[in-house]
């Protein structure tokens, strides 16, 4: 690390309105290395990158990039120094084409003007590094969240920049995604870039990731090598206490009692739309948590936005409490007791300018004010449970939801759904972007929620989550619903021969 | 597939369409409609409209809106008529000039100050209007006949009038601008998600500071058209300009929230309107009904909705029809 330091910040301070979000924070980055940098939900990673991209001015410290002083004001001034930045909000412009969002900034021109020839046969060849082929020429916005993923990754890529920052990179991508991504950050450290990584997934960093630095309030705690520190270590780091926790269980989901599942609340018979679900059947009961696995695209999402009424189904049935169910907009389905958790948090669920307890009282509004008048006191109670039972980091329910890190944000839009007390819950990927200590504690919400008689229908990417979370899991595989297991059943082999193959001989057949 | 195409093209060039069959009524319809004189004169009086759209365009693509363009063009028609007798070069010079000052003060308020481009806009509309009254002393200024700064306006070139020339000079560059060049996409990204484009780590300040620059720039380029084309600065016209402007604009399917547009269905969003109201003015022609300038207004402005609403419906039913293949 001596001879060969990249980037040095020391001595970081910046504040927002006063409060600090990093104090005296450092960070060191050595050439051709992949730096982990983790911390707890509002620990303040993002604001430290954001503060060396230039996007937040820093009240105090210095940096120090490629052996000289660095200044820079705008993130533009960043990129042309040679640090590409992938933000943690996907950051690009829906409406424009694939190709646009990776060239924008350093357009191919032939004769003075932009060769799109060129610079479409360019984004091809970028997303061909990821294995993602897809018709550049689209709008963005026509993809789903992976692929855009990939996309903002592909663009920092082709910028040949000497480090490459990434904010969070992997929450919206599955496991076959997240091998290819880490291909291509051992090429570039094999390029000599340097990597700054960030992620609540402590198990990736050890497949990647040289150094770790833990951040903790706005301080960075601890720097240390990714071989010479455990996960109980990292995790103790960050939390800023000891854990002695038993590492049995991946996850909060605890043995469940089966007695308190009750009968089918919801029940979907071979749902198709498009391509992106063709077959799909399954129920839920009250008091049970039910999971989607599959790989991206295999139409868990889409089947979920069905249930949801958000889109209509060209085919299929649905049968909610014992009524047939044909929900043509989301409010039906909110009025017959169900709330959907997008995993989209920016575009679909949180309105960034209004203030916490606005965003989470939004879907309650209208039961709210059919009573005639709002009550005030009950709100703000509402508003306060749910801010200590989810560990919301803000300053208090009238904080903007646009100044809250990430996973608070996430935090937030589930507590909305939370609020309204609904029969069945939709949750897309719950935890996606939340750390390990607050993770825990909402799937034991989830899980406490569902002894209560709450029926859950959960999609998750993360495998355990699923297997220990679920009592019964279905696997969609392209479109079709291919498999259901029981809580004993539900491995991590069978599950993935599904996912992958389609073919679980064990219960091919309890799927008409 | 092909019958996808199809439709998602129609949603795109529907305003052409509309364009089209708006033309094809008016040849059957009357007699010299499609007539040397009648096509150059509306073409003549609607480049002045046309050149404003193109810079409300840009605004608009942006995210932006530009509500001074009119009182702009009222004040570069004042102060072209007032240089005028300098010669016509300086005389154009000088109304492009006002206009550009005018841009840049918007561009300043909004980029600088973050005022709301409505707000700020809206402050330069008074302004800029204000100051073409004073300078015109209240009343319109002749403009000098001598210098030969009336040929701007009245003459032709191989034929055809010489605003047409200069609006269709100003669309092909705006048209080149906008689909290859760095800075064209750039303002479509701005519109469509500014912060990502700040973080992205383009300028995207200096864009907007060119779009409302170049929107005041082109409606002093048709003030100086006005003055030319009527012989006096009209320190009174302008009016409801901007409406005009945003009018073609947005029947060209450019979104009003920015991030998608297009420079060509802009001028023909131009024409539409320009030749809607020619159709009217033949029908009253006619002399069976007898459109009072308020019935007019309201038909355009129905019209206007029926178009809208066609391209709304059309451009959505191409994209889900698009999304199942
Ligand atoms: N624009 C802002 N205005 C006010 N406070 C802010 C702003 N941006 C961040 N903060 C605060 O700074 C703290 C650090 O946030 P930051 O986004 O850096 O966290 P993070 O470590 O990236 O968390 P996560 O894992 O959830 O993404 C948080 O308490 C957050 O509320
Ligand atoms: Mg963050």
């Amino acid at each position: 690390m001596d001879t060969g330091i990249l980037l040095s910040m020391t001595g970081i301070d910046k504040r927002f309105a006063g409060i600090p979000a990093l104090s005296a924070a450092s960070f060191a980055v050595g050439r051709g290395e992949v730096h982990a940098l983790i911390g707890q939900n509002g620990a303040g990673k993002s604001t430290l990158i954001k503060v060396l991209t230039g996007y937040h001015r820093r009240d105090a410290g210095e940096v120090v990039f490629d052996g000289r002083p660095f200044e820079v004001f705008s993130p533009q001034h960043a990129q042309a120094s040679g640090i590409s930045t992938i933000y943690q909000e996907i950051n690009l412009v829906p409406y424009r084409s694939v190709t646009e969002n990776i060239c924008l900034g350093r357009e191919a021109r032939r004769y003075g003007l932009l060769d799109w020839k060129r610079m479409h046969k360019e984004a091809e060849t970028l997303l061909s590094r990821f294995n993602v082929r897809i018709d550049v020429r689209r709008p963005l916005m026509e993809f789903n969240t992976a692929t855009q993923q990939m996309v903002a990754i592909a663009r920092a890529i082709g910028f040949s920049a000497k480090l490459v920052i990434m904010d969070e990179p992997t929450s919206s991508l599955d496991e076959r995604e997240v091998a290819v991504l880490f291909d291509v950050i051992r090429q570039l450290k094999q390029e000599g870039v340097s990597v700054v990584f960030v992620s609540h997934k402590l198990d990736e960093l050890y497949e990647v990731c040289d150094h770790v630095t833990i951040m903790r309030d706005g301080r960075t705690v601890k720097t240390a090598k990714m071989t010479e520190i455990d996960k109980i270590g990292l995790v103790s780091a960050m939390l800023g206490r000891a854990i002695d926790r038993a590492e049995g269980h991946a996850t909060a989901f605890s043995e469940r009692d089966e007695r308190k599942i009750g009968k089918v609340l919801l029940s979907a018979k071979s749902l198709a739309i498009n391509q992106s679900v063709q077959d799909v059947s399954f129920d839920v009961r009250s008091g049970e948590i039910a999971g989607f696995a599959g790989l991206l695209g295999a139409g868990r999402t889409e089947t979920a936005r069905l249930v949801f009424g958000i889109d209509r189904p060209r085919a299929g049935t649905m049968h909610f409490d014992g009524q047939e169910f044909t929900p043509r907009k989301p409010a039906d389905a909110i009025a017959a007791g169900m709330g959907f958790c997008t995993e989209d948090r920016k575009s679909e669920g949180i309105v960034p300018e209004m203030s916490v307890a606005e965003n989470m009282m939004l879907a309650l509004m209208p039961k709210l004010s059919k009573s005639g008048i709002i009550d005030e006191k009950g709100q703000r109670e509402i508003v306060e449970r749910f801010i200590k039972q989810l560990g919301i980091k803000c300053s208090g329910p009238d904080q903007k939801v646009r100044e809250l890190s990430g996973g608070n944000q996430q935090k937030v839009l589930l507590g909305r759904w939370l609020a309204m007390n609904p029969r069945l819950l939709i949750l897309d990927e719950p935890t996606r972007g939340i750390d390990v200590g607050a993770k825990g504690e909402i799937q034991a919400l989830i899980k406490s929620l569902a002894d209560q008689g709450l029926a859950v229908l959960m999609i998750s990417s993360e495998l355990e989550e699923v297997i220990e979370g679920a009592d019964r899991v279905f696997v969609l595989r392209e479109g079709i619903s291919v498999a259901e297991f029981n809580r004993h059943q539900a491995t991590e082999d069978a599950l993935m021969s599904a996912m992958a193959h389609g073919n679980a001989p064990v219960a091919a057949e309890a799927v008409s | 597939m092909t019958r996808v195409r199809l439709i998602s093209m129609l949603g795109s060039y529907g305003v052409v369409l509309a364009l089209l069959l708006l033309i094809l009524f008016g040849w059957a319809r009357y007699d010299y409609f499609l007539g040397f004189f009648n096509i150059t004169s509306v073409l003549r009086y609607n480049s002045m409209f046309a050149l404003v759209a193109l810079g409300m365009c840009f605004v608009i693509m942006t995210g932006g809106i530009d509500l001074s363009v009119g009182s702009t063009a009222a004040l570069g028609s004042v102060v072209a008529a007032l240089a005028s007798p300098q010669g016509a070069w300086i005389g154009l010079g000088a109304g492009v000039g006002a206009g550009l000052c005018v841009g840049l003060v918007n561009a300043v308020l909004v980029t600088r100050l973050k005022i709301m481009p409505f707000v700020a806009t809206l402050a330069m509309m008074l302004a800029a209007s204000g100051t073409a009254l004073l300078l015109a002393d209240n009343q319109s200024v002749s403009v000098s006949y001598e210098s030969g700064f009336t040929s701007i306006g009245q003459d032709n070139f191989l034929g055809f009038p010489i605003p047409a020339w200069i609006a269709i000079v100003a669309y092909v560059i705006g048209w080149i601008v906008l689909n290859f060049t760095s800075t064209g996409r750039a303002v479509l990204a701005v519109g469509g998600n500014e912060d990502a484009t700040r973080l992205m780590g383009l300028p995207a300040d200096r864009i907007k500071f060119l779009v409302y620059l170049v929107s005041g720039g082109l409606a002093g380029l048709a003030g100086v058209i006005l003055a030319s084309q009527f012989g006096a600065g009209q320190p009174i016209e302008g009016v409801g300009w901007e409406l005009f402007a945003i009018a073609a604009v947005v029947v060209g399917g450019t979104l009003l929230t920015g991030g998608v547009g297009s420079v060509g269905a802009t001028l023909a969003g131009v024409l539409l309107l320009g030749i809607l109201f020619n159709v009217l003015n033949f029908e009253n022609g006619k002399g069976w009904i007898s459109l009072s300038a308020y019935w007019q207004s309201v038909i355009r402005g129905l019209f206007l909705l029926v178009v809208v609403i066609l391209q709304a419906k059309l451009s959505s039913r191409g994209t889900a029809a698009a999304r199942e293949h």
